[in-house]
């Protein structure tokens, strides 16, 4: 692991070919990570991996994180990795939730109960007799209280949110039909995405994981070959591990007298 | 093969172009295909019973020859991070373990180390010593079911039932020490949750003997098994370059001739103390991730023995009361303890903040665990950065050129656990 | 501390001859039968000692109950413990279910090993649907029964929820012992019951696909009255 010194030369060596590409620098639990805008993430990625002495060629993981209440509000983690030292690196760019907090339920709003693919068109009651269809997601309306601090969260600079080209998702609207591409997806009631560029060309390895992240926290990947939802199935609104998006599920009712809906899982 | 792996070409090559090597039955034979009208998709699964749990395969065929394939995945979604996310951290244990449900000693100790590596907190040795054994029990478990599972797709069906029958003597040490076969919750943050039961020592060494045993059965069934070999050999080759862009570990890697396990580089727990090999491939074919698998078999033999041999006395669990409940006896006569318990049940304990990321070598690579703590009892993220979901990916690369029959063997020998991938 | 080992003594039966002279006549009571010696009352008495009549249906069941064969359908870490049943130590041959089918077209039981998610469950649905009359399923595991502990977006909260399950073994993962039990529970229930099918069986009616004009229409009244005059014929 490069140490605390060693990573301040690591940032002072980067930022003088390509002046504010690292903007911190983080020593914590023998993890070294550096912070970088979501912009400048290529450069870095390709100085630590290209730069003799640093060679940091393996991506051994990718992932997001949305720390709702702070400010940017995701971040993607490139754990990078040099296989001849076991030397390992974070890089961690930062990425501000273009949103403004007006237009923080469209978007996200849970299906209602929509089955997501073809078959389940065929479903139809069972034993039981109610004709429930076969998503977990009918476990009750979002109440205010399950978007958790929606509010003061995404405050995000609009600035940043810039119509995309053609590497932009279809947007989705709240009836869960995604709506027609066009050149600019991020109509009225449309919630925008926060991007970054792909690095899949650097670290082919990335190709899922990015998939992941979009599929996961709506973070879209510029330059992706095929960005799509991994886990969620296609129709799927909403983007579930973003913290305010509610966990879903259904509350356990223990005793026959407690009431319906006893409200303690929000 | 001239295919160019890394593309991302729809079956767009010409056919013509494409030359299929028939390696093994005639050397040095090539076949000019010749060019189809048009390419046929199919589907496969996700539910089908090679595909070793929901897999969905969506794969070109051009005669039987595979020119395209595209996973998907997320049938099994469980949503686990997201649910990790509302739980306590000590409680996030058992959902944790049930990620990748043939390695759940790994994952369980991916996410404790890495919240041990959060609070600073020193794990005994003891522990250490007996958080090796499951874990290389486990190992054994695991590799154990891919052998039998991987032969019941290439035909052999007697290893199934062998192997099962191994696996479950392996399954009795983790009943006898944690109580239950699977998904055992035996890891605790700052140790394991109980010192092994007497005889289970004695046990383990009579086990080594069967495993022993049973890995000489098993070779001998599939060894010089014509089919077998057939099967396996010079197919569903990828260079260990490429293998690494795409961000391949675990004995995938291995079989190609890279010696690149995590025991040995990153040294957790005990490893450095342990003598053990790391066996290599030297093609990188379904063959050699065979070979490659049993003789870590071996070896993780050779490591229960060494941590049976070296089993220090002491404590199995911390005693810091911050982080870990206090013995049952305690509870009777501290006040204090009482206190301490009563917080960790109720609220769990608090964690700096800060963030982690964690790896250790699992059966099928590198499997790390990402925890950021923001102050408060509960885990803002959990994050598995699962060996099974990042090695599909080279499924891609293994299958492209090949026949639709060997696509089978070589996503059985690739060993996906759907529970891993999709979490 | 030396366990006692009770020895089990089976009792014997009352039919069993005592001895070989008895056995001897009643072979030649048979032989007479079968020369048409044995008549009227004689006969009567005869048959109501050594024969018993029974309905083909429910020979059919017993038949049904001792030759399951279930689906090759693993969702997710239950379906390990499931595979387990199979193997040499819990050996569910015994039961005469070993027989696992890759084709839901040959299957008679589904066994939901494993937590279903939404995106899986249309498919674990067709997938029931295809399977023939008479067909079963068993829910194994807290997942696939309720959610288990899984209660979040991903999750289908109990399989209950889009398809009819006869039977739900609780665990995480259950015994591969648990398993069998609930099987065992399940032949019982085939066995007792005459079948008209799962629709029957949870007054599902006019759900089907023939009885319907498309993805969710209401059944014609024709095919109402065709289904109800089905069911009363098989006395359901
Ligand atoms: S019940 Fe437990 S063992 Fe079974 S699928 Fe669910 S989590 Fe896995």
């Amino acid at each position: 692991m490069p140490d605390g010194p060693g990573l301040e030369l690591i940032m002072a060596e980067v930022n003088r070919g390509n002046p504010g590409a690292v903007l911190d620098t983080g020593y914590d639990r023998e993890q070294a990570s550096l912070v970088v805008p979501a912009e400048r993430v290529r450069e870095v990625l390709e100085w630590l991996r290209d730069t003799p002495g640093q060679e940091y060629t393996f991506l051994s993981s990718l992932h997001a994180a949305d720390y709702l209440p702070a400010e940017p509000r995701f971040a993607v983690h490139y754990e990078l990795l040099n296989r001849e030292r076991y030397e390992r690196i974070r890089v961690k760019a930062l990425l501000p939730d273009p949103a403004s907090p007006g237009d923080v339920a469209v978007g996200l709003a849970p299906g209602n109960g929509k089955v997501p693919t073809g078959a389940g068109g065929e479903v139809p009651g069972t034993g039981a007799g109610e004709s429930r269809h076969g998503s977990g997601l009918t476990g009750g309306e979002p109440s205010e209280g399950s978007w958790r601090g929606g509010e003061e969260g995404s405050g995000g600079a609009p600035g940043e949110s810039r119509p995309t080209e053609s590497s932009s998702p279809p947007a989705e609207n709240g009836e869960g039909r995604p709506t027609e591409p066009s050149s600019s997806p991020q109509t009225n009631g449309t919630r925008p995405f926060p991007e970054i560029d792909s690095v899949v060309d650097l670290f082919p390895t990335a190709d899922f994981q990015e998939r992941e992240a979009y599929d996961f926290f709506g973070i879209v990947f510029r330059g992706h070959p095929d960005l799509r939802r991994m886990f969620m199935p296609e129709d799927y609104v909403g983007h579930p591990q973003r913290r305010d998006f509610p966990i879903g599920g259904e509350p356990v009712i223990f005793t026959r007298d407690e009431p319906a809906d006893p409200g303690w899982w929000k | 093969m001239t295919l160019e792996p890394g593309g991302n070409g729809r079956g767009g090559q010409s056919a013509a172009e494409i030359v299929h090597e028939i390696e093994g039955s005639a050397p040095g034979v090539t076949v000019e295909l010749e060019p189809e009208q048009e390419l046929l998709m199919v589907n496969m699964g996700p539910h089908h019973p090679a595909t070793h749990g929901v897999l969905r395969l969506e794969v070109e065929l051009e005669g039987e020859v595979v020119r395209d394939l595209r996973p998907i995945v997320g049938y099994v979604h469980t949503g686990i991070e997201k649910s990790c996310e509302s739980m306590a951290f000590w409680k996030v244990i058992p959902f944790v373990e049930r990620m990748d449900y043939l390695s759940y000693f790994f994952n369980s100790e991916a996410y404790c180390g890495a919240v041990e590596k959060l609070i600073g907190l020193e794990v005994p040795r003891r522990a250490q010593y007996l958080r090796v054994l499951h874990m290389e029990l486990n190992r054994l478990h695991s590799h154990l079911v891919w052998l039998g599972t991987t032969a019941l797709d290439v035909g052999a069906m007697s290893v199934y039932f062998y192997c099962f029958r191994d696996r479950d003597r392996v399954l009795d040490m983790f009943e006898m020490s944690a109580g239950q076969r699977m998904h055992t919750r035996y890891f605790q943050v700052g140790g394991v949750a109980e010192d092994i039961p007497e005889g289970w020592e004695a046990k383990a060494r009579e086990l080594i003997g069967v495993i022993k045993r049973g890995l000489s059965q098993y070779e001998s069934l599939l060894d010089r098994n014509e089919i077998f070999l057939m099967r396996t050999k010079n197919i569903g080759v990828v260079d260990r370059e490429r293998l690494l862009e795409l961000g391949v570990t675990g004995p995938l890697l291995r079989a190609a001739g890279d010696p690149w396990d995590l025991r040995k580089e990153a040294g957790y727990l005990v490893y450095d103390e342990l003598d053990f090999d790391i066996p290599v491939g030297t093609v990188g074919d379904g063959y050699d991730r065979y070979r490659v698998r049993l003789a870590e078999m071996r070896e993780s033999l050779k490591i229960i023995e060494q941590c049976l041999d070296g089993l220090p006395d002491g404590p199995w669990i911390a005693d810091d009361r911050k982080y870990v409940l206090p013995p049952r006896s305690e509870l009777s006569t501290s006040m204090e303890s009482l206190i301490h318990h009563f917080k960790l049940v109720t609220e769990g304990f608090r964690v700096d903040p800060g963030e982690v990321y964690y790896p250790i070598e699992s059966p099928r690579g590198e499997l790390g665990c990402f925890v950021v703590a923001d102050g408060s009892a509960k885990p803002v993220r959990v994050h598995f950065r699962d060996p099974s979901f990042v090695n599909l990916q080279s499924l891609r690369d293994m299958a492209i050129g090949e026949y639709v029959a060997d696509l089978i063997q070589t996503l059985a020998m690739l060993d996906p656990i759907l529970g891993g991938i999709d979490r | 501390m030396e366990i006692e080992r009770i020895k089990v003594t089976p009792e014997t039966p009352l039919e069993q001859p005592s001895s070989p002279e008895e056995f001897r006549a009643r072979q030649l009571k048979a032989r007479d039968m079968l020369r048409g010696d044995l008549e009227g009352a004689d006969l009567d008495a005869y048959v109501e000692e050594r024969v018993m009549t029974t309905t083909l249906e429910k020979v059919l069941n017993v038949a049904r109950a001792n030759s399951i064969f279930p689906a090759t359908f693993g969702l997710a870490c239950c379906a390990i413990e499931m595979m387990s049943t199979v193997s040499p130590r819990y050996d569910i041959a015994r039961f005469g279910a070993e027989a696992f089918r890759a084709s839901p077209r040959q299957a008679d039981l589904l066994i939901l090993s494993g937590r279903v998610s939404i995106k899986m469950a249309p498919v674990v649905r067709r997938i029931y649907d295809q399977m023939l009359e008479p067909k079963w399923s068993i829910s194994m595991g807290a997942c696939s029964s309720s959610g288990g502990m899984f209660a979040n977006y991903a999750v289908v909260q109990g399989a209950d929820r889009f398809m009819p399950v006869d039977v739900h073994v609780p665990g995480c993962p259950p015994r591969p012992e648990a398993l069998i039990y609930g099987f065992n529970k399940l032949q019982r229930m085939i066995m007792g019951h005459p079948d008209p099918g799962w629709r029957a069986r949870y007054n599902a009616t006019g759900t089907e696909e023939w009885a319907r004009g498309g993805a969710g229409s209401k059944p014609s009244p024709e095919a109402v009255e065709a289904y109800r005059k089905a069911r009363e014929a098989l006395g359901a």
